[in-house]
């Protein structure tokens, strides 16, 4: 399984580099969000982040082999979101890797987690924007954990085998993220004619339909490596009360 | 003996269900290619950057970032740069848990 995910990410980078250049891909572009929208964003996306530092802290003191594991959380998002993928629509765009942290860490951890990467995207790549952190990581590193959380907790409820709790998780935090980056640019883009609504459709077509392929490619490479951790670090998983004590 | 034929068979088919969940996760990024020939494969960022001119020709972005990889060739390298960085660890990762539960159940029996 090691050695498949080895070579899935391996065709995947070759495949993200030889599909022609653009000049950048994902996330609402720097200075791109009138300065208001930028606060307003910023401010909603601050508790969030601030509750995402005290439970990595807590997650941490109580259990620091966890380190590890959570390392590794970050790290899915790291790759994921370098990933530029063509995508059906005839664009290019990235996943995430938000929902495999999120279902193992709890929501907000990955707020942190999300916001290192987009600040690195932003400072490094000029991809995403300074200006535009609060509003992206608003999208992917709070809208996209929580709906995470919320579809593995539902999911198990209805007693759903782990595995398609694990994909519809990932992939819907994966689509979500990219609908509230359209309903952003709608918000601070309405139509002359149509206002919002009109807007919110463009958007839509732009990031949301081409990320619906990719939702699915970042579902099933989440259960993938879900399916590893699970096999080697049982006791991490049951110590984050992801898998019960008698499994 | 039926039991380690069972665990062997199931351990091979997750195998072949694995083998065939990566074959379509590849599927996914490489049919793209092939059904829209013709399209440019340009970032969505970027016609959501038209789209936006688009709606308000009259806007302009009010802040540029501070730095800017010098050409797209430097661009692809920061982002292989940063897949590998993250693949590297999940790599290491997979391979310390790997080897800790083998150390673990060699130490059991």
């Amino acid at each position: 399984m090691f050695l498949q995910i080895g070579i899935v990410l391996f065709l995947l980078i070759i495949t993200g580099l030889i599909a022609p250049a653009s000049s950048h891909a994902m996330h609402i572009m720097e200075g791109f969000l009138p300065p208001t929208w930028c606060i307003a964003w910023a401010v909603f996306t601050i508790p969030f982040v601030v509750r995402g530092l005290f439970s990595i802290q807590k997650t941490i003191q109580e259990n620091p082999r966890l380190k590890m594991l959570l390392a590794m959380a970050g790290a899915f998002a790291f790759v994921l979101s370098a990933l530029k993928i063509p995508s059906v629509t005839g664009s290019c765009s990235h996943p995430t890797g938000i929902g495999l942290g999120a279902i193992m860490f709890g929501p907000t951890a990955m707020s942190i987690l999300g916001l290192i990467v987009l600040l690195f995207q932003a400072l490094l790549l000029a991809h995403g924007g300074l200006t535009t952190l609060g509003a992206n990581t608003f999208s992917m590193a709070v809208v996209g954990p929580f709906v995470a959380v919320a579809t593995y907790t539902t999911i198990k409820k209805l007693n759903r085998p782990q595995w398609l709790a694990v994909f519809l998780a990932a992939a819907l935090a994966d689509f979500l993220t990219y609908v509230t980056t359209s309903v952003q640019l709608a918000l601070a883009f309405p139509a002359e004619t149509g206002g919002f609504a009109a807007s919110l459709v463009k958007f839509l077509g732009i990031f949301a339909v081409t990320q619906i392929p990719l939702a699915v490619s970042e579902g099933i490479l989440t259960v993938l490596i879900f399916k590893t951790i699970a096999a080697y670090s049982k006791e991490e998983l049951q110590d984050l009360n992801v898998l019960s004590r008698e499994a | 003996m039926t039991v380690a034929c069972l665990k062997y068979e199931n351990k091979k088919s997750a195998i072949v269900k694995n083998f065939l969940l990566v074959v379509l996760v590849i599927a996914l990024a490489v049919a793209p290619l092939f059904i829209k020939r013709d399209a440019e494969f340009s970032g969505a960022d970027a016609l959501a950057e038209k789209a936006i001119t688009k709606i308000n020709a009259g806007y302009k972005p009010w802040f540029s970032p501070l730095w800017e990889p010098p050409s797209s060739e430097i661009e692809t390298f920061l982002f292989a740069l940063q897949a590998a960085v993250g693949a590297g660890f999940i790599g290491y990762y997979i391979g310390y848990v790997r080897g800790r539960k083998k150390r673990n159940s060699e130490d059991i029996s």
